[in-house]
C-alpha cells in the first residue's frame, strides 16, 4: 500500500472489504466445519458461527483448571508418601525389616511435609488454609482430603518425631511412635490414592470418564514410587521388588486400558503433548520396570541390583510423568467445547491442544 | 410465602445492549474485561466468568429463515444474556472445602468472599464453566445473585437495568408460570422453535435462572445434560478402596512371603 493518504481505501471501503472477507470465512465454515490457514488468526477462530453443529463459536464451555505447578508434584509425593507409610508399618507388624520400617517414617514425615507446603502454596490466600479444616463434607473430595492430609501429617510426624527421639536422645517414647504408626498407617492408606478420586469427580470429561479407574491408577503409581524411592536409597528387601512388580502390572492394565478406549473424552491421553505425556509416563510407570523387575528376579546378584535400581528410577520418573499427564490432559480437555455440548466430531477437525486453540478469555487473562 | 426467587430470562426479548453487563459491574465493582475483539460477532466478552457475572451471547449462524428479528436473508441473529445458574444441587457448593460456598434464603449459591481461600476445586466442579479464580485477587468469584440488593427488597442489578424486561427477576413458582406462559404465547403466534431451558430431570435437579431460548440450546453453550459432579464420588471412593486393599493386602503378602532381615 502506498503511503500516499489519498491512494487509501475510504472507511466506506474497508468496511465493505471485510464484511465480504467474514461472508468467505462463513462460507468456508459452512462447507467444511472449520476454517484453514490464510487468514487473520481471529481470537475465538475456527469458528465464526454459533449453532448446534458448532457450539458457540467453539468457545469451552467448561472453566480450564487453575492450579498452579505445585499440584502434579502434590499429588505425586502424596501418592509416595502415603504408600510409604503402609509399606513401613507392615514392614514393623510383620518384623520383616525394621531399618525399612524406620526409613518408611522418615519418608512419610516428609513427604506429608512438602505436600503441605505445595498444597498451601497452590491456594490463592494461602493465609486462609487453615479454612479448610472450618467444616468437614464427606461430599467434597477437596475437604476429605485435606482432613486426611491433616491426619496424616500429624500421626506420620508423631512416628517419624518419637523415632528420632528415641535414637538420638534415648527417650522413652518408641510406644507413643507405634500407637501414631497405627493412625499413620490408617490416614495413609486413602492419602495414597485420593487424589484420583480428587480430579475424577470434577466436570472435566477426561477426568470423569476415568472415575472407576483413577483412584486405582494413582494409587499404584503411588506405590510405584514409593518402592523406587527405597529402593534408591538401598534397601533391597525382595518385598519391594514384590511390590514393585505388582505396581507395574496394575499401570500396565491401566496403560492397556486407556489405549484400546474409543470414548472422545479420552482423545487428550493418545493425541498432542498431553497423549505423549501420558504415554511416556505410562510406559516408564507399567512395561519397562516390569520387565526390569522379572529379569532382576532371574539374574545373578550383581546384576539383580544394578537391573533393579533402573526399574526404581523408571517407576519413580514415571510415576511423576503420569501425574503431569492427567492434569495436563484436564487442561485440553476442558477447552474441547464439543464434549459437555454432546456435539460429534467430524473426521477432519484439528486435535485440541493446550494452547492451539485461542478463546478471548485467554487473551484476556493475559 | 417462599423467599426463593429466580431469573427469567427471555432470549426474544434481549436487544444485546448489554445494560445488564454494565449494570452488574457497576453495582458489585467487577474489574473491567479489556478491550478484545473476537471475532464472534459482536460478543467480546467471550464467556461468563470471575469478572464477568452477566454476559450476553450474540448467536449468529447462516440464515434461517424466521430466527432473529432482522432481515432473515442475510443473517440469523438472537441475543441472551446469560449468568450463574443457581443450580439446585450446585457442583461449586457440594465441592467448596471450606465451607465458603453456601445457600442463601433466596435460594441463590453465594461464594462468601471473606472465607474462601482459592483452592480453586469450585472451577472444576462447575458443570456450565461459571466460577473462576481471579489470578490476582487469589479467590473465586462469581454472580452473587446480588445478595445484598435481595437481602433489602431489591431486585438484581441486570434485571432492574433490563430496557425490555428480557430479564425477569421474582419468586420461582412466578417465574416458572411466566415462562410456560411465554412459550405458550409464543407457540401460538407460530414460534415452534422457542424452548426453555432448565434442567430439571437431570442430576443437576433445575436452576434458578431459567431462560426461554430459540432454537437447539448448544448454540448458547448451554449443556443438554449437565451434571453435578458429585453423583461420580460412590465410584471414586469404591475405587479408592479398592487401590488402598490392593496396597494393604500387597504388602501383606509380600513382606510375609519374604525373608526376616
Amino acid at each position: 500500500m502506498s503511503c500516499n493518504p489519498q491512494d487509501r481505501p475510504t472507511p466506506e471501503h474497508t468496511h465493505w472489504a471485510r464484511e465480504n472477507r467474514l461472508f468467505e470465512i462463513r462460507r468456508e465454515v459452512e462447507r467444511k466445519g472449520y476454517v484453514d490457514a490464510g487468514i487473520l488468526p481471529i481470537t475465538g477462530a475456527p469458528f465464526s458461527m454459533a449453532s448446534p453443529e458448532t457450539g458457540y463459536y467453539g468457545v469451552p464451555l467448561l472453566k480450564e483448571p487453575q492450579w498452579s505447578w505445585e499440584i502434579p508434584p502434590y499429588f505425586f509425593v502424596g501418592g509416595a508418601a502415603g504408600s510409604a507409610a503402609v509399606i513401613g508399618a507392615i514392614a514393623h507388624w510383620t518384623g520383616r525389616d525394621e531399618q525399612l520400617a524406620r526409613d518408611c517414617r522418615l519418608l512419610a514425615a516428609g513427604g506429608a511435609i512438602a505436600s503441605s507446603a505445595l498444597l498451601i502454596s497452590d491456594l490463592g490466600c494461602p493465609a486462609r488454609f487453615l479454612a479448610m479444616l472450618r467444616v468437614f463434607k464427606p461430599q467434597s473430595p477437596m475437604s476429605v482430603g485435606a482432613w486426611t492430609l491433616a491426619a496424616f501429617g500429624t500421626f506420620s510426624g508423631a512416628a517419624a518425631f518419637a523415632q528420632i527421639a528415641a535414637e538420638r536422645f534415648g527417650l522413652p517414647v518408641r510406644i507413643l511412635g507405634n500407637f501414631a504408626e497405627v493412625f499413620s498407617f490408617a490416614a495413609g492408606l486413602p492419602f495414597s490414592n485420593y487424589t484420583g478420586v480428587l480430579i475424577g469427580a470434577t466436570a472435566i470429561p477426561v477426568w470423569n470418564e476415568n472415575i472407576h479407574s483413577l483412584p486405582i491408577h494413582f494409587g499404584m503409581s503411588g506405590l510405584n514410587s514409593a518402592v523406587g524411592i527405597l529402593e534408591l536409597i538401598g534397601h533391597e528387601n525382595t518385598a519391594l521388588n514384590t511390590l514393585g512388580i505388582g505396581a507395574a502390572v496394575v499401570e500396565t492394565l491401566e496403560g492397556v486400558n486407556i489405549e484400546v478406549s474409543r470414548k472422545p473424552a479420552e482423545e487428550p491421553l493418545k493425541r498432542g503433548t498431553s497423549g505423549f505425556i501420558t504415554r511416556l509416563g505410562g510406559v516408564l510407570s507399567g512395561p519397562v520396570p516390569l520387565a526390569l523387575r522379572i529379569a532382576a528376579a532371574f539374574a545373578g546378584s550383581r546384576r539383580s541390583k544394578k537391573l533393579r535400581k533402573a526399574a526404581a528410577i523408571s517407576s519413580v520418573a514415571g510415576s511423576m510423568l503420569t501425574r503431569v499427564a492427567w492434569v495436563h490432559a484436564g487442561h485440553v480437555s476442558a477447552r474441547d467445547w464439543r464434549l459437555p455440548l454432546e456435539i460429534e466430531q467430524k473426521k477432519d477437525w484439528p486435535a485440541i491442544t493446550r494452547a492451539g486453540m485461542p478463546v478471548s478469555k485467554i487473551v484476556k487473562e493475559a | 410465602m417462599s423467599t426463593t426467587t429466580a431469573f427469567f430470562t427471555d432470549a426474544t426479548l434481549c436487544i444485546g445492549c448489554k445494560a445488564c453487563e454494565v449494570a452488574c459491574k457497576e453495582w458489585n465493582g467487577v474489574s473491567a474485561d479489556g478491550f478484545n475483539w473476537t471475532g464472534n460477532s459482536y460478543d467480546n466478552t467471550g464467556s461468563v466468568g470471575h469478572s464477568t457475572w452477566r454476559h450476553v451471547k450474540f448467536v449468529e449462524h447462516s440464515p434461517e429463515p424466521g430466527l432473529g428479528g432482522n432481515n432473515a436473508d442475510v443473517v440469523s441473529w438472537v441475543f441472551s444474556s446469560d449468568v450463574c445458574k443457581h443450580c439446585e444441587k450446585a457442583g461449586c457448593l457440594e465441592a467448596c472445602p471450606t465451607g465458603a460456598i453456601v445457600r442463601t434464603e433466596f435460594g441463590g449459591v453465594f461464594v462468601q468472599p471473606d472465607i474462601c481461600n482459592g483452592c480453586s476445586y469450585c472451577v472444576v466442579a462447575c458443570p456450565f464453566g461459571v466460577v473462576q479464580r481471579n489470578k490476582e485477587d487469589g479467590r473465586a468469584f462469581k454472580c452473587t445473585f446480588c445478595y445484598d440488593r435481595q437481602k433489602v427488597g431489591l431486585h438484581p442489578a441486570c434485571s432492574t437495568a433490563c430496557p425490555t424486561e428480557s430479564i425477569k427477576f421474582g419468586p420461582i413458582e412466578e417465574m416458572k408460570l411466566a415462562a410456560q406462559e411465554r412459550i405458550e404465547e409464543l407457540q401460538a403466534r407460530g414460534m415452534d422453535d422457542a424452548c426453555i431451558y432448565d434442567p430439571a430431570d437431570t442430576s443437576v435437579g433445575g436452576t434458578h435462572a431459567l431462560f426461554l431460548l430459540r432454537g437447539d440450546p448448544r448454540q448458547y453453550n448451554l449443556p443438554p445434560h449437565p451434571e453435578v459432579p458429585t453423583i461420580y464420588n460412590r465410584a471414586g471412593w469404591r475405587s479408592s478402596a479398592v487401590a488402598a486393599g490392593l496396597l494393604l493386602f500387597g504388602s501383606l503378602f509380600a513382606f510375609l512371603g519374604s525373608a526376616k532381615r
